[in-house]
């Protein structure tokens, strides 16, 4: 399955990305090189945590799990096998926020023990394409939980207008991505977020992002 | 000479390409050693140069399917470069499609040496259709810019780029000694030459604007000595890589010089519109493919057709 994922990768996603889309990168020295991290990027397309995980060199790929939740990806048995299997994600229950007691991000934090490199969307799903929504608190609980780790902000453009939510005809487009500098969590919650939109409103401030209405 | 006579003049042409390139990198590597400030980009300038010239290489030499192929994927680049850069509308998304379908049937009219399809295709049935397509939408607002910018997008990345992979074929057509190969070689190196050439006199020399609001930096002097020094040099390459004497292979150089200018203000106003540097990040130290392609938006066809009039 591990090879599946890999030949997946390297034979499908990548081809792709370099073909039918083009990512034009900045900041690629402000990736992290090895685990534990967390990117924290906004949410447009699908292709948002393909084209992130390609960012990567292929050895990484059983490093890199995509945060997804477990509502969305585990509808359907053919859905859940893939998006386990193949993207590699790392389920959560959105629900149980509510229940007692339950800690959501449990799964998170212990991946990142592992060492891994999670793919976080504060956005919470992909909304409007290319229209930044409220980010949610997750992320800043998180950091806040695994104080050591680097959370790196990334701003995406392009992929929506690629592939937006609800449609399944890839027009191709290039993409713009970003990389911020990382931030630490902290004590303050709202504090965290603040600094975290900040940084994400001036990584978008830094690129030509073409009206697409 | 005598190791040379054997080969043809393409590959002739070629090695001195290769041996102005190594020129270059030996200066380059110079002035990174001496420390002299900006010969980071430039190493990178050079490094994307080998790199095109080496692809442009075997994309030529392999044959002419090997090179349209190769020019159509450059088509391509260009038009997905220039549909990134515009404001689009949401409502286009599948009408851009239709525009991308263009690229491969294009240049297939090109490869198969259909000549009166290759010259109507876009002009007259894209141009209709597109429009058509556009208007089918249903959606008014916004409309004009829409058809505006698709089909001019379409007319410059994809018919004005095709006329490169016809003149792999115009070539054959006309008897031309170093083949369909030649006539490109001759004007890609002319039109990326006279790119250097002005940009150099225009450093030196430069002083009065022609189109300041467009781009400050191009000047008459940089035009003229451009426009002067291409010429000279298309003087001794004409005869060699074109059936063209060396009176009309001054022409050609000119032509080539003039319109590569206008190509390169005109991609230079569509980035100043959009307030872009770089059309892209593709190729380090250049920016985008459509940065690199501008000159020959306009000197491809011009230089097409001035040798399908005189020459086929």
């Amino acid at each position: 399955m591990k090879l599946l994922r890999l030949a997946f990768f390297a034979l499908v996603i990548r081809p792709v990305l370099l073909i039918l889309l083009g990512v034009n990168l900045r900041g690629r020295e402000k990736l992290p090189i090895s685990g534990p991290a967390v990117l924290a990027a906004n949410h447009n397309s699908h292709l948002d945590t393909l084209t992130l995980i390609a960012l990567f060199p292929l050895r990484d790929l059983p490093r890199i799990r995509p945060v997804a939740a477990m509502d969305y990806f585990l509808k359907n048995r053919f859905l859940a096998w893939f998006a386990t299997n193949i993207i590699g994600i790392l389920p959560i229950d959105r629900q149980s926020g509510a229940k007692e007691g339950a800690n959501p991000l449990e799964a998170c934090e212990e991946a990142l023990v592992r060492g891994d490199i999670l793919i976080l969307f504060p956005e919470g799903s992909r909304g409007e394409p290319e229209r930044l929504s409220g980010f949610k608190k997750g992320i800043a609980h998180l950091a806040r939980g695994c104080p050591d780790v680097p959370v790196i902000p990334i701003f995406m453009y392009g992929l929506g207008r690629a592939l937006p939510k609800g449609s399944f005809i890839l027009v191709p487009f290039n993409c713009d991505i970003v990389v911020g500098d990382e931030l630490y969590g902290e004590e303050d919650i709202s504090a965290f977020m603040t600094r975290y939109e900040a940084e994400m409103k001036h990584l978008a401030s830094d690129l030509h992002l073409p009206v697409w209405e | 000479m005598s190791v040379l006579s054997g080969l043809s003049t393409v590959h002739q042409a070629l090695i001195g390409i290769y041996a102005l390139l190594l020129i270059a990198s030996g200066i380059v590597a110079a002035l990174l050693r001496k420390g002299v400030s900006g010969s980071g980009e430039l190493v990178a300038r050079v490094k994307s140069w080998w790199w095109m010239i080496g692809v442009f290489t075997f994309a030529i030499l392999i044959g002419p399917a090997a090179s349209v192929i190769f020019l159509g994927f450059l088509s391509f680049l260009a038009l997905k470069e220039y549909f990134s850069l515009i404001p689009t509308r949401r409502i286009d998304r599948e009408v851009l499609l239709w525009a991308y379908l263009a690229v491969p049937i294009q240049f297939y009219w090109v490869y198969s040496e259909w000549y009166g399809m290759f010259i109507v295709f876009i002009p007259v049935w894209m141009f209709l259709f597109l429009s058509m397509v556009i208007t089918l939408r249903g959606e008014t607002e916004g409309f004009l810019r829409a058809v505006g910018t698709y089909t001019w997008g379409l007319m410059i990345t994809v018919f004005a780029l095709s006329h490169l992979a016809g003149l792999m074929f115009l070539g054959r057509e006309i008897g031309n000694p170093a083949g369909g190969a030649g006539l490109l070689l001759f004007l890609v190196f002319l039109t990326q030459f006279n790119d250097v050439a002005q940009f150099t006199w225009g450093k030196l020399f430069g002083k009065h604007a022609i189109v300041s609001k467009v781009s400050p930096k191009k000047t008459w002097e940089g035009f003229l000595g451009g426009l002067a020094t291409t010429t000279l040099v298309a003087v001794f390459l004409g005869p060699f890589l074109t059936v063209m004497d060396p009176l009309w292979s001054a022409f050609a150089g000119a032509a080539i010089a003039a319109a590569g200018f206008i190509g390169d203000v005109t991609i230079s106003a569509l980035k100043r519109d959009l307030k872009v540097k770089d059309s892209s990040g593709l190729i380090p130290g250049h920016g985008g493919i459509l940065d690199r392609v501008d000159s020959l938006t306009y000197a491809a066809p011009a230089f097409f057709h001035i040798i399908r009039y005189f020459y086929a």
